[in-house]
């Protein structure tokens, strides 16, 4: 979407000044996004579909405190971040998702080793096993990696944005970004690489 | 100094950022070099990080924006921000 020729200060100001239906236009481009962080959060997607629309309720009731120093789509990740959070929280109380975020950030994981890797064109995403394949990968990691994973490296927030979020030190998303890249490497590089020789019009 | 592969790979994720110091970039780029096995994986995770970036994996379902929008307009009708 051309966010970049949007002008959204304005937009919010309007809406704030009456015209509300402009809420619709404002958060058109930003709706992928939250859903796409709500999902990976959730990992259910009637969860992460309810996590987005309440998101977009609050940012809504809430406009008139946005402050216009943090960017509109950082402020909706926050909203969404904290709306996931507490979902998993109040889930947890039932059920067991703390069993698969290790406490131990000093292991390692090593990864796959390749000798041939080829170039993956982002073409093979035309394909929905591939999309399925990525999407499972990132949805298995454990949340702690999970949550650094989506903010860094899918909402390309920086570290200290992703550290303020999390509420964690800058040396735990580094780590724990680390260790998130090199599990999906350990998980999809293997698969990824099996689907690639059998393209060979692209030049690599 | 010489390092081994397994210590390449605990600073792959620093070198794609590019937050390396610069004495330990030189040694993992050295060691790229000539080290078919770390290049690989330095390129794997490369190329994984494009592709889970990439818009099309994370797909909204079908009626997604239509939903989301009538939910809006009910509040919008309900109150003013």
């Amino acid at each position: 979407m051309h966010t970049e020729l949007r002008d959204e200060s304005h937009m919010i100001a309007s809406i704030l000044a009456g015209d509300a239906q402009l809420f619709h236009e404002l958060i058109r481009p930003y709706e992928r996004r939250v859903y796409a962080m709500a999902l990976s959060f959730l990992r259910n997607e009637a969860d992460a579909e309810d996590a987005t629309q309440e998101t977009f309720l609050k940012a809504f009731r809430n406009l008139g405190s946005f402050r216009g120093d943090a960017k509109f789509g950082t402020w909706l990740v926050s909203i969404a971040l904290n709306e996931a959070r507490s979902r998993i929280r109040r889930r947890d109380a039932i059920k067991v998702e703390s069993l698969d975020e290790p406490v131990d950030e000093e292991g390692h994981t090593s990864p796959s080793l390749l000798r041939d890797w080829k170039e993956i064109p982002s073409e093979v995403l035309e394909r929905k096993e591939i999309r399925q394949l990525l999407h499972n990968a990132v949805t298995a990691l454990p949340l702690i990696y999970r949550e650094v994973f989506q903010l860094r490296d899918i909402e390309q927030m920086s570290v200290n944005e992703a550290a303020a979020a999390l509420g964690i030190t800058i040396s735990s998303v580094k780590v724990r970004l680390h260790r998130a890249r090199m599990m999906l490497q350990k998980a999809l590089a293997p698969q990824l690489q099996q689907i690639a020789p059998k393209r060979r019009r692209w030049a690599w | 100094m010489v390092i081994e592969c397994k210590h390449v790979w605990e600073q792959i994720s620093g070198y794609l950022d590019q937050t390396l110091p610069p004495d330990v970039l030189e040694q993992v780029e050295k060691h790229l070099a000539h080290c078919e096995i770390c290049s690989a994986i330095l390129d794997s995770t490369r190329n994984i990080l494009i592709l889970t970036a990439d818009e099309r994996v994370f797909e909204l379902p079908l009626g997604f924006s239509e939903r989301l929008h009538a939910r809006l307009e009910e509040e919008i009708k309900g109150m003013a921000p």
